[in-house]
């Protein structure tokens, strides 16, 4: 998982729609009462476990990239479905419970683009089919190419704001990637998890269409697909999630939940290039900020240094552009970074829960 | 010392209570006049700021689809094309015997502010409550009562916003209400639309996009409402501080021989006039809390009234209660010490320049001298003249209500200089003694009443001017409504459909039948709307015209002109023979001009056939009927028909509902009108109670003459009566002059439209008897104690200083 049930968790209910994101999305409770909860050892099964799950609260499809324009400049593109359950069932018409919430980013080193879409399930507006593979929302959508084997290994994806948008095509190299226990990821001392896979190895080429100008792109690309009921423990107040693209080949992801009682939970997964993944329970790994940046009243940590040791990774990152806010219903930072250090390489950070009181 | 001198100067109000109360009471009035008004705009403004026109997804471009409903399909397609709109389900059903409005929004897409946000008196809600059955619902608090009990309706939360009649709810919860699954009555456009997106006519070429409903402009609307209130409160006011004056001056002087004695004992003039300060700001913060609390008060009980006088007049939603604000007590605080300063100033300042050693005499009066009275009409004149310039100096809604003080502050200020020469007249053709000394000694004490009687001539001319705009309002409107309203019903139908089997079923069960459509257009630029009507004798006979050309309907049946309304004419100065702007590229010859009161936006009236030609797509929705039975044709369209009730009005309620709403406007200005009116009864009181003691030396050399203390009581009355009366002819001309501001200007720049003024005097009658009563009434106890004088006091005033 990454931080993106703390994306939807720190919401503080001002108007309508944040109250039913509040109690919808960001329904992280301990009760989990009606809705089904992720087991350890029970295997995923595909194509089906690529669509959704209306039994489980919260589910995502998260697609980051990091790509070099034509032009030689650095960007980054974010794209995100939500849904969110505000009970367990699925239903047809407007009192489906099921609600649909999606982020674009686009961020360049001097800008940052984003917008966002909301949705009610049932009247067809949003959703996710495993097969064909399609997720959307209005004229957004993340879909197969249909090039036979996984419906993963290749996708397109595109995405339109008041003043931007993108259409990208991805090709899986690698296969796909099980996050902690083979997809069962534990969040918390308590033992909180999610069911959480990734396909890290997306090349990626596509046009991003800028105010001024369109540039053609080529990269790589991150896609991690979350769901469960109950992820986070009630005392962990934000998150700091990484995914690295390291020039090696190898993928390095890893989170920290920062915690108001105690130390900060983390975890990561080292993938090799042929996509071998050794998971790293809490501690294995360490995040430590080194700069902060005004973003919006908050000071946001824009440079980390990321450390794994049993891997021999001590790197810095920086962000391309450190005002990389995705100023949404419930807002957060997300966007491209660079790595230096015992390593080199692109990736993505994304921090939440970073209050303007912080 | 200086406690011992504070208590000195203290002691006085425990001698004259009634004078503190007086005072504290007259401070009390003045602020809380004020921020009665105060409050009632800050409410209003308050609530224009929450709905801005966005509650309910109006005040953005719509949706529609001409033929009827449109299908969910529809809604995704154009979803999944980029668009972004958000779908509104609206209809009406009955709940009891109550119809109410239905609309659904979705919350998810709809715009910012369009759906209920904090209702109003409710606790949290839970997001699946709203979205999943049996929903939630929002509603004023009145509709909530009505529906109480009933189960037809979801579960409902006030939100004092919504239009009473109206239930806000879940898209999905309308559906089911109304019985209309998969329908949607019309989509919200939102404003910021993603680049690049496919037209319209590719997706669903039979939508069309309409304009947004003009709302926005409740704020500018309503200006004009808000600045008559200002005015009201700022006239109490002032009023207010004539009485503040009064009290204050009298206290000054009673208590002179005291200031001398400490002044003698050694109490530096800076540390008196400290004291002075400090205790007039006790008085004023004690006075200005009770103002606050009265105001309060006050204004609490005038919202309703004027929460529906905004309502009926321009749509806006007030609610109908007020909520306090910590801004606004302070503000009323500060103008209550403000305005306590200003009326001691004169005190003050005497009493600072007073040499040690003055007399302790009290000036009773001082005959104003030549030259002062001079420079006070020269100022008046000015005052005058300025105010009757501003219309041609300065612009909008200011410069008539500028002129409107200019000239009654200046009539105010002449009003001594005209009732001391009608005075000296009088004293010219005084017989007898006693007559002449009646003639001298009113003159001379009209220093003293000035103030107080300038203070009733306010009263009077704003009565006088408001009583006749009025009532001049209404004669017109209610001639009006009798020409607009000519048929006896108005039909309106849902769609086309609808509109060809109404066509045919009312076909020959009339005597006549008055199709029209409207349309929504830029007309000069700025938004209206074009109706297309057919020739018809009852338009011939009965349309309110003001001017028009030679066989204005023949021309405009050939479609070679066009009617406007007298607020489109003013504000474009389009007379007939001009060309008008009704759109792109269409123009049309102006052949008329019609009143149109209570709308705001400009309107032209083409023939139907003409419109039709334009907007070949138009349905015919609306319609208005000629019979002599209108009420059992009314209940054939509800019965056979089958037609909403809702849709059929009769002329009978229409007319009702109109003069309703304006009776409702003028509850409070009427009510303001009866307060000044008290206020400035009670400043003719306290002037007369200060003048009542300080008069005592001139009445002695009377008395002991020989007129008796009954007779001198009679005559104290009769002058007071006398000078109200004298004001009162004078003010008729101000009030009249007032009202014509009011009509011709005021109201011309507010709402687009001139009023002819009517005369109405026996209202005038009724006014001059209530100025004399409040005279006699306030003369009364000044003149009891006089008669009730004990001789040994006159004989006082020769012995000694008293």
């Amino acid at each position: 998982m990454n931080a993106r049930a703390w994306v939807l968790g720190i919401a503080t209910a001002i108007a309508t729609v944040a109250t039913v994101l509040a109690q919808g999305f960001a329904g992280l409770g301990t009760d989990a009462e009606g809705f089904a909860i992720p087991e350890r050892g029970k295997a995923l099964t595909f194509p089906q476990d690529h669509g959704s799950h209306p039994a489980y609260r919260i589910e995502w499809w998260y697609l980051t990239s990091n790509l070099t324009g034509d032009d030689g400049r650095e960007y980054g593109i974010q794209w995100t479905l939500f849904r969110s359950a505000l009970a367990p069932q699925s239903g047809e018409g407007w009192s489906s419970p099921q609600l649909w919430m999606a982020h674009a980013g686009l961020t360049t080193p001097d800008g940052h683009f984003h917008a966002e879409r909301l949705a009610r399930g049932g009247v067809g507006q949003a959703g996710v089919s495993a097969e064909p593979f399609e997720a959307f929302i209005d004229d957004w959508s993340l879909q197969s190419l249909n090039m036979g084997g996984d419906a993963y290994d290749g996708l397109q994806v595109s995405a339109t704001g008041t003043d931007f948008s993108y259409q990208l095509r991805l090709e899986a190299s690698g296969p796909l990637v099980f996050q902690g226990d083979k997809g069962y990821s534990v969040k918390s001392a308590a033992g909180q998890a999610s069911y959480y896979y990734s396909q890290p190895f997306f090349e990626v080429a596509g046009t991003l269409k800028l105010p001024d100008r369109d540039v053609n792109v080529t990269g790589n690309g991150w896609l991690d697909r979350e769901w469960s009921s109950q992820p986070l423990s009630e005392t962990q107040t934000g998150w700091d999630w990484v995914s690295l693209h390291l020039d090696g080949g190898q993928k390095l992801m890893g989170f920290r939940l920062r915690d108001r009682t105690t130390a900060p939970f983390t975890s990561a997964t080292w993938i090799e290039a042929d996509g071998t993944a050794t998971p790293f329970t809490d501690g294995a790994l360490t995040l430590t900020p080194l700069e902060e940046t005004r973003v919006e009243g908050r000071d946001v940590p824009t440079s980390w240094q990321v450390q794994l040791p049993e891997k021999s990774v001590d790197v810095r990152i920086d962000a391309v552009n450190p005002m990389s806010w995705m100023s949404v219903s419930v807002p957060y930072w997300e966007g491209p970074v660079r790595i230096e250090g015992s390593h080199t390489g692109r990736g993505y950070l994304e921090m939440t829960g970073y209050g303007p009181e912080d | 010392m200086r406690l011992i001198a504070l208590t000195a100067i203290l002691a006085h109000w425990r001698r004259k209570p009634g004078q503190l109360v007086t005072l504290l009471l007259g401070l009390a009035l003045a602020t809380a006049l004020w921020s009665a008004v105060q409050a009632i705009n800050a409410e209003a403004r308050a609530s224009y700021d929450r709905a801005s026109g966005t509650l309910g997804g109006s005040g953005f471009e719509t949706i529609t689809d001409p033929a009827g409903p449109i299908p969910i399909d529809t809604f995704i397609a154009l979803r999944r094309a980029g668009w972004l709109v958000s779908p509104v389900l609206e209809g009406r059903i009955l709940v009891g015997d109550t119809r109410v409005l239905i609309t659904g929004l979705e919350l998810l897409t709809a715009p910012p502010g369009a759906f209920p946000v904090s209702p109003i008196g409710g606790e949290d809600f839970n997001a699946l409550d709203l979205i999943t059955p049996p929903g939630l619902g929002f509603a004023s608090p009145q509709t909530v009562a009505r529906l109480a009990g009933s189960r037809e309706i979801p579960r409902l939360r006030n939100n004092a916003l919504i239009p009473d009649g109206q239930i806000i709810t879940d898209i999905g919860t309308a559906e089911r209400l109304l019985d209309r699954e998969g329908e949607i009555t019309r989509l919200t456009l939102l404003p910021d639309q993603p680049r690049r997106i496919p037209p319209l006519s590719e997706i669903a070429p039979q939508l069309r996009v309409n304009a947004a409903e003009e709302s926005g402009d409740v704020g500018r609307l309503t200006d004009s409402f808000h600045l008559n209130l200002t005015a009201f409160g700022l006239l109490s006011f002032v009023v207010g501080l004539f009485i503040v004056h009064g009290a204050i001056g009298l206290a000054f002087e009673q208590r002179r021989s005291t200031f001398r004695t400490l002044r003698a004992l050694g109490l530096p003039v800076r540390d008196l006039m400290l004291m002075l300060l400090a205790e007039l700001l006790i008085i004023a913060l004690f006075a200005g809390a009770a103002g606050i609390l009265i105001g309060y008060l006050i204004a609490g009980a005038l919202l309703p009234d004027v929460a529906s006088t905004l309502r009926g007049l321009y749509g806006a939603r007030v609610p109908g209660t007020l909520s306090f604000d910590p801004v606004w007590a302070l503000y009323g605080l500060a103008i209550a010490v403000v305005g306590a300063l200003f009326a001691a100033g004169q005190g003050l300042w005497q009493i600072r320049t007073m040499p040690l050693l003055a007399s302790a005499q009290s000036r009773a009066w001082a005959t104003a001298s030549s030259t002062s009275l001079r420079l006070q009409s020269l100022s008046a004149i000015v005052l005058i003249v300025l105010g009757l310039l501003m219309p041609v100096l300065l612009e909008g809604l200011i410069a008539g209500f500028a002129m409107l003080a200019g000239m009654l502050i200046g009539s105010a200020l002449l009003l001594p200089v005209l009732l001391s020469a009608v005075l000296s007249v009088g004293a010219k053709f005084a017989s007898g003694i006693q007559s002449q000394w009646f003639w001298a000694d009113t003159r001379q004490q009209l220093p003293g009443l000035s103030l107080a009687l300038m203070a009733l001539l306010l009263a009077l001319a704003a009565n006088i001017g408001v009583s006749t705009m009025v009532g001049s309002f209404r004669l017109t409107f209610t001639g009006w409504l009798d020409q607009r309203l000519a048929s006896e019903l108005y039909v309106s139908v849902g769609d086309a459909a609808e509109s060809e089997r109404f066509q045919a079923w009312i076909e020959g069960k009339a005597d006549a039948v008055l199709p029209t459509i409207t349309v929504e257009a830029q007309i000069e630029g700025a938004p209206g709307e074009i109706d297309g009507v057919i020739d018809q004798e009852t338009y011939r006979a009965s349309w309110p015209l003001l001017t028009a050309q030679q066989n204005v309907w023949d021309r405009v049946a050939a479609g070679e002109t066009a009617l406007i309304n007298e607020q489109l004419s003013r504000r474009e100065d389009l007379q007939p023979g001009d060309t008008v702007n009704v759109g792109a590229d269409w123009q049309l010859e102006v052949g008329g001009v019609y009143s149109d009161y209570g709308n705001p936006r400009g309107q032209a009236i083409v023939s139907l056939a003409l419109l039709e030609q334009r907007f070949p797509d138009e349905p015919r929705l609306n319609f208005a009927i000629r019979s002599d039975n209108a009420a059992a044709l009314a209940s054939a369209m509800r019965d056979d028909f089958g037609l909403d009730p809702a849709n059929i009005i009769d002329q009978a309620s229409i007319k009702e509902f109109s003069l309703n709403v304006f009776e409702r406007t003028f509850t409070i200005t009427g009510a303001l009108n009866v307060l000044t009116l008290s206020v400035a009864g009670f400043a003719i009181l306290t002037a007369l109670l200060t003048l009542a003691s300080l008069r005592l030396p001139q009445l002695a050399p009377a008395w002991a003459l020989g007129i008796t203390r009954q007779r001198l009581s009679r005559l104290e009355l009769l002058r007071s009566v006398a000078l109200a009366a004298l004001t009162f002819v004078l003010a008729v001309p101000v009030g009249l002059a007032l009202a014509w501001a009011l009509l011709a200007i005021v109201n011309v720049e507010a709402f687009g439209w001139q009023l002819p003024m009517h005369i109405f005097p026996m209202q005038w009658l009724w006014l001059f008897v209530l100025a004399v009563v409040a005279a006699a009434l306030a003369a009364f106890i000044p003149a009891r104690r006089l008669a009730a004088t004990a001789p040994a006091d006159f004989l006082k005033v020769f012995s000694n200083e008293r």
